[in-house]
């Protein structure tokens, strides 16, 4: 079952680090190299997948992932051959795989269609950025029915009133958006990153991945020490459309985000801080 | 507590919007809501409208064209009369003022004929505040006199050159800049369309067109008129035009960008051929295909070549409040001329598909009774459009 498969990874990964999530477009470069992608991924210690669903008009996306929306979609990218190739991984992998695409592609779909042939796909969990808690009832009710996990979003502007309310629309986790702004590399983490998840801490007592600016191997490190998750997408992107066709590249910057996610530094100090001591802080919401 | 319901038209309208983006939205309803209260917001509101913008902007009997048609009376509310030259800056000067006292320093707005731009970059000026207007690039080369008087007036006009190089795209710009810099900025919509509260906010700031209109109207003819029509895009001159009038009695008509025809991309015909959906924060109709992809529209008018459209726009055709029908790139552009010559009003290739529906119209309707067209921008920003085309 897919929320319990998320729940399974996060515990896994919890007394060393945080889990690495990692995004691919579906379908891109094109359907083929795209599950090799995915695959690619997985063998370098990825724990989870997040598949896109390219949409033509990515808000919530910088220029890396708006470009391999459109390049995916020229290459004849579909829902269906996006959880077709979802379906293709899902047979040499264990491992959390969830969907992320936009609202209208789920809405145009059918939402309880949707649910259900990702599920049957063998999907865990759907993330869809444009979907504030106010407007997540009717796919949350389709995913709780079809057995999908659910992931509200949180960021720095969140009310502790909203907070709270995401943490009780998820079942998957809380996707913490790092710093205001679209996906794609920083220079930094935000100074004001610790700051904001130990508020998320206090309001949610489900497990929080953090993600957007997330780049490069040290600062999966830096926040490991601080969340259950990192999420990666641009980058690892962009590694992708910068290859001569050779996916080494990927590989070996996914195998040193893993590295770097799994056993963040000892000394870190926001670890003390921010997850507190005994164990992980979401125990009592499994 | 967190309310589902808020800014819904029936089924439409809602705030599918990244999460960074809420507290934005609901700390410009609440600054909103409080300014509506406050009696000094209201005064200066009303006293820029009439020393500054002009207003109220005339209602004209236009003799020669009613003439010429055979059949019913035309009006033309004189939108392209109001500083600036289009209805766009009753909206500017609304949201610029809030912006002041929400204390944001920065507006940012999107751009399709320039008309909004302008507007946006006219009211920033006039407060001092720093305006940067997302423009896409196949815009900026159809409507270059606008991008000079943006610029003239202090903004930063932003080209953009992803998807289509049109609106839609100058809006997912703006809405990620807004993202990025939530704090200090307020994102100055142009139209009815977004997430709540602009709809709803926008249509407000608006509705000074139907209201002075209804008053004008009576104060003419002593009764209702029988039809009103205005051009839809996002449809903010439309439901500033139809506000006092829904439910009254007359036809109210919306003139959607026929383009050159019914096939997938050659159009801006939402209400008419798109199918619901969701776009820049919005449940509204959406021209998309199967696969929830938002299409390619076309229209020989910038400010018309939108996917989308407003959700009370989108409501008032599901519950027959409102008729919508579109005029082709030809009619449009034989109206801009027809109305240029019989009564020496240039209008905007926008504006003309509303006129383009009256003169389909009038002549089939009997005399005595009338048809208001919102003229809502003047054409000089579309001559070189015009031009080669003729």
């Amino acid at each position: 079952m897919s929320a319990e498969a998320l729940r399974e990874m996060f515990q896994v990964a919890a007394p060393s680090g945080a889990a690495l999530i990692t995004y691919a477009t579906g379908c891109y470069p094109d359907r083929k190299r795209s599950a090799e992608v995915v695959r690619a991924m997985l063998a370098a210690g990825a724990d989870a997948v997040e598949i896109g669903v390219p949409f033509s008009d990515p808000v919530m996306d910088g220029p890396v992932i708006q470009k391999t929306s459109v390049a995916a979609l020229s290459a004849g990218a579909t829902v269906d051959s996006v959880l077709d190739l979802l379906r293709e991984v899902r047979g040499g992998t264990a491992r959390p795989l969830l969907i992320m695409t936009y609202y209208n592609p789920v809405f145009r779909y059918g939402l309880e269609r949707f649910a259900h042939r990702a599920h049957s796909a063998g999907a865990d969990g759907l993330v869809v950025p444009d979907l504030p808690v106010e407007e997540m009832g009717p796919l949350k009710a389709a995913c709780d029915s079809a057995g999908l996990a659910t992931v509200a979003f949180c960021a720095p502007t969140t009310s502790p009133q909203r907070l709270g309310a995401a943490a009780a629309a998820t079942t998957g986790f809380l996707y913490c958006v790092s710093q205001l702004g679209t996906t794609g590399a920083r220079e930094s983490l935000p100074p004001g990153l610790p700051g904001f998840l130990a508020r998320v801490r206090e309001h949610a007592s489900c497990p929080i991945a953090v993600g957007v600016g997330i780049s490069t191997p040290e600062q999966c490190r830096e926040a490991a020490a601080m969340a259950d998750g990192v999420i990666v997408g641009s980058a690892l992107m962009k590694a992708v459309a910068e290859t001569d066709g050779s996916l080494e590249p990927l590989s070996r910057l996914v195998s040193e985000m893993s590295e770097a996610t799994h056993r963040p530094r000892e000394r870190e100090n926001h670890q003390q801080s921010v997850r507190g001591s005994g164990g992980a802080p979401w125990n009592a919401f499994l | 507590m967190i309310d589902a319901k808020k800014g819904y038209y029936g089924r439409f309208g809602g705030r599918f919007v990244p999460e960074p983006l809420m507290a934005a939205l609901l700390e410009l309803e609440e600054a909103f809501l409080e300014a509506k209260r406050d009696g000094a917001f209201t005064a200066e509101s009303s006293r820029l409208r009439r020393e500054y913008a002009g207003r109220p902007t005339p209602l004209y009997r236009a003799d020669n064209m009613t003439r010429l048609l055979g059949g019913a009376t035309v009006y033309l509310k004189r939108e392209d009369l109001c500083h600036t030259g289009s209805h766009k800056l009753n909206n500017t000067l609304g949201q610029c003022l809030l912006a002041r006292r929400m204390g944001k320093p920065r507006v940012i707005a999107e751009t399709g004929a320039g008309q909004h731009g302008v507007a946006c970059a006219t009211a920033a000026a006039l407060f001092s505040q720093e305006c940067v207007v997302y423009m896409g690039e196949v815009d900026i080369e159809r409507q270059a006199p606008n991008v000079s008087r943006m610029e003239l007036l202090g903004a930063e006009v932003r080209p953009v050159g992803s998807g289509s190089r049109t609106l839609k795209d100058a809006i997912n710009e703006a809405l990620r800049d807004w993202v990025e810099n939530v704090s200090g900025t307020h994102y100055c919509i142009g139209s009815v369309v977004g997430p709540h509260p602009f709809p709803g906010m926008v249509a407000e700031f608006q509705s000074v067109i139907g209201t002075e209109m209804l008053e004008q109207f009576l104060a003419a003819e002593g009764k209702m008129p029988d039809v009103l029509v205005a051009c839809v895009g996002g449809g903010s001159n439309a439901m500033g035009m139809f506000a006092p009038f829904v439910g009254e009695g007359p036809l109210l008509m919306g003139v959607e960008a026929g383009g050159r025809g019914a096939a997938p991309g050659e159009h801006g015909a939402t209400l008419g051929l798109g199918e619901v959906g969701v776009l820049h924060g919005a449940m509204s109709y959406l021209l998309q295909d199967g696969d929830g992809q938002v299409a390619d529209t076309h229209s020989v008018s910038a400010g018309l070549d939108y996917p989308g459209v407003g959700p009370e726009h989108a409501r008032m055709k599901e519950e027959g409040l409102a008729t919508y029908t579109s005029a082709s790139d030809g009619e449009a552009l034989e109206a801009a001329r027809f109305l240029a010559r019989t009564e020496g009003i240039l209008p905007a290739l926008e504006s003309a598909h509303a006129v383009a529906y009256a003169m389909r119209a009038a002549p089939g309707m009997r005399p005595g009774q009338s048809i208001v067209v919102c003229l809502s921008g003047r054409g000089d920003k579309d001559l070189e459009t015009m031009k080669e085309h003729m």
